[in-house]
């Protein structure tokens, strides 16, 4: 369903919804991944991303993303300078990624206090946003949601215990997805949530011994 | 929200609203949040198209190519032509500034698209202050605006990589026709004819930016554009009716977007991006570009 307000919208920095305002959010969802942001940065760009990401700020949206910039922050413009000020290095380079992959697409390689990820998404146009691989996992991640990803070892009752941890804090679950290599090997979760979890519940999840991680990507839809 | 400009015409008419009112209405009930909140959204949406205008105006900004900036300051402060001093002028150097700020990186309101940001605030808040009008009727407006572009997206597209230029400043000056024709007191069926109006003086339009960036012609597109909805609007509230019912024109602009060469919807392929200047410009620019940010 159309809305009045995705029309007379989004507020945000130019020159193009995909190109800037697009990879802003794709920056903030990898942003996400490492709580915060990095001190390393990888970003390989695909298709028109890399042919004419540069004249579109593409470079300084991702980047400014990355920073915990919003589509609509004027610091966008200013973004590469402000990295090497807050010590964030980064690099880009230009790759396919797939044959078949969106014309707008990154993948982002993040280090941060020893940690890594790695986020593969694209910029579908007006703004919209698809994270389709973390970590070597497929996803479907829009950014429309506050999203808890999750990687924990594949076992019985995981589900429960991970919403009911979440409904004692007061977060509900909009969507719920678990993937897996094989059965018994690990199990990729992907939760969005109508409500940002908290910190404290994120950290309550991440202490069960079956779970290897937990990463709260925070909304960044419209 | 309607799929079907005749039926929200239909719908205010006999009801004795507006379109505004009508699309307000039905914002709120598909989203369940009230009115007043929809109208504040627009209202903060309309502060930042009368800051993005008023930057644009003062004319310092560049473009990354440098390809565009300046021309807005030039057709407010240069040499006099035969539409000195009116509206028309006045409208045409608000839409090169809200573009100007665009591609510089400036904050718009992508209304529909960042593309064909510059036309709606230069026809809204341009006929609005030339006739005095309240800043309550230009949300209003912006009402109208998101209905008309809500059905453009339904039924064709709004994107210059599915349906060319057509879809997007032809699109921004079907929805600033048929906004404004409604914020100068004509009635919604006025409205839709000023739509269809503007509309089929934009069809086949071609999306064909240099280089692939959206700077040239895509700025000029903003201020022609404006002036194919002033036409739609001057046209309709003189009674002048549109034979072809304002849903089938917006029909068979999808219909020709998606019969459009690949060449003529963004990719830099074709149009005035693969002229033999268009080139040289592309590449020139895209050169220093590099320069600058090493």
């Amino acid at each position: 369903m159309v809305s009045l307000l995705d029309i007379i919208g989004p507020v945000m920095v130019g020159p193009s919804s995909s190109h800037t305002a697009g990879a802003c959010r794709l920056g903030l969802l990898a942003r996400g991944l490492v709580g915060g942001t990095p001190q390393r940065a990888l970003l390989e760009l695909h298709g028109s991303f890399a042919r004419t990401g540069e004249g579109h700020g593409t470079d300084k949206a991702l980047v400014g993303g990355l920073l915990g910039f919003r589509p609509d922050d004027e610091r966008l413009r200013t973004a590469l300078d402000i990295a090497e000020r807050e010590g964030l290095d980064y690099s880009f380079e230009k790759t396919t990624i797939a044959d078949d992959a969106h014309p707008n697409t990154v993948r982002i390689t993040l280090e941060h206090n020893g940690e890594h990820a790695v986020m593969t998404g694209s910029s579908l146009g007006a703004g919209r946003v698809l994270v389709t691989e973390i970590d070597g996992y497929p996803v479907e991640v829009t950014g429309n949601y506050h999203t808890i990803v999750m990687v924990a070892e594949d076992r019985k009752g995981s589900i429960a215990r991970i919403s009911s941890i979440l409904s004692e804090r007061d977060v509900n679950i909009a969507t719920l997805k678990l993937t897996r290599k094989h059965r018994g090997g690990d199990a990729f979760i992907v939760i969005e949530c109508d409500d940002p979890p908290l910190d404290v519940a994120l950290a309550e999840i991440e202490s069960l011994d079956w779970v290897r991680l937990a990463r709260r990507l925070d909304k960044v839809g419209a | 929200m309607y799929k079907s400009l005749a039926e929200a015409i239909r719908d205010a008419e006999s009801r004795g609203k507006s379109l505004a009112s009508v699309a307000l209405e039905a914002e709120s009930r598909d989203q369940g949040r009230p009115q007043e909140e929809i109208r504040a959204a627009l209202r903060r949406a309309l502060v930042v198209m009368r800051s993005a205008v008023a930057r644009g105006l003062v004319g310092d900004m560049r473009s990354a190519s440098g390809l565009v900036g300046g021309d807005a300051a030039k057709l407010r402060e240069g040499p006099a032509g035969p539409l000195s001093g009116t509206p028309f002028r006045d409208i045409l150097s608000r839409a090169l500034a809200v573009q100007e700020i665009n591609a510089a990186m400036g904050v718009i309101v992508a209304a529909p698209t960042a593309g064909g940001a510059g036309v709606l605030p230069a026809v809204l808040t341009g006929l609005a202050d030339a006739r005095g009008i309240s800043d309550d009727a230009v949300v209003d407006a912006l009402a109208t605006a998101g209905l008309i572009g809500a059905v453009i997206a339904e039924r064709a597209s709004l994107s210059g990589a599915e349906g060319g230029c057509q879809a997007e400043t032809g699109a921004a000056a079907a929805m600033a026709a048929g906004a404004a024709t409604e914020m100068l007191g004509g009635t919604p069926s006025q409205a839709g004819h000023a739509t269809a109006l503007a509309m089929q003086g934009t069809l086949g339009l071609v999306c064909d930016p240099l280089g692939g960036l959206v700077e040239l012609p895509c700025v000029f597109r903003n201020s022609t554009g404006a002036a194919i909805a002033l036409a739609g609007i001057e046209m309709a509230l003189a009674g002048i009716v549109f034979a072809i019912p304002v849903d089938e024109v917006i029909d068979v602009m999808g219909e020709i977007g998606r019969n459009m060469d690949i060449r003529y919807r963004e990719t830099a392929g074709g149009g005035l991006a693969a002229t033999p200047t268009g080139r040289r410009l592309a590449r020139d620019r895209l050169v220093q570009l590099k320069k600058s940010d090493t």
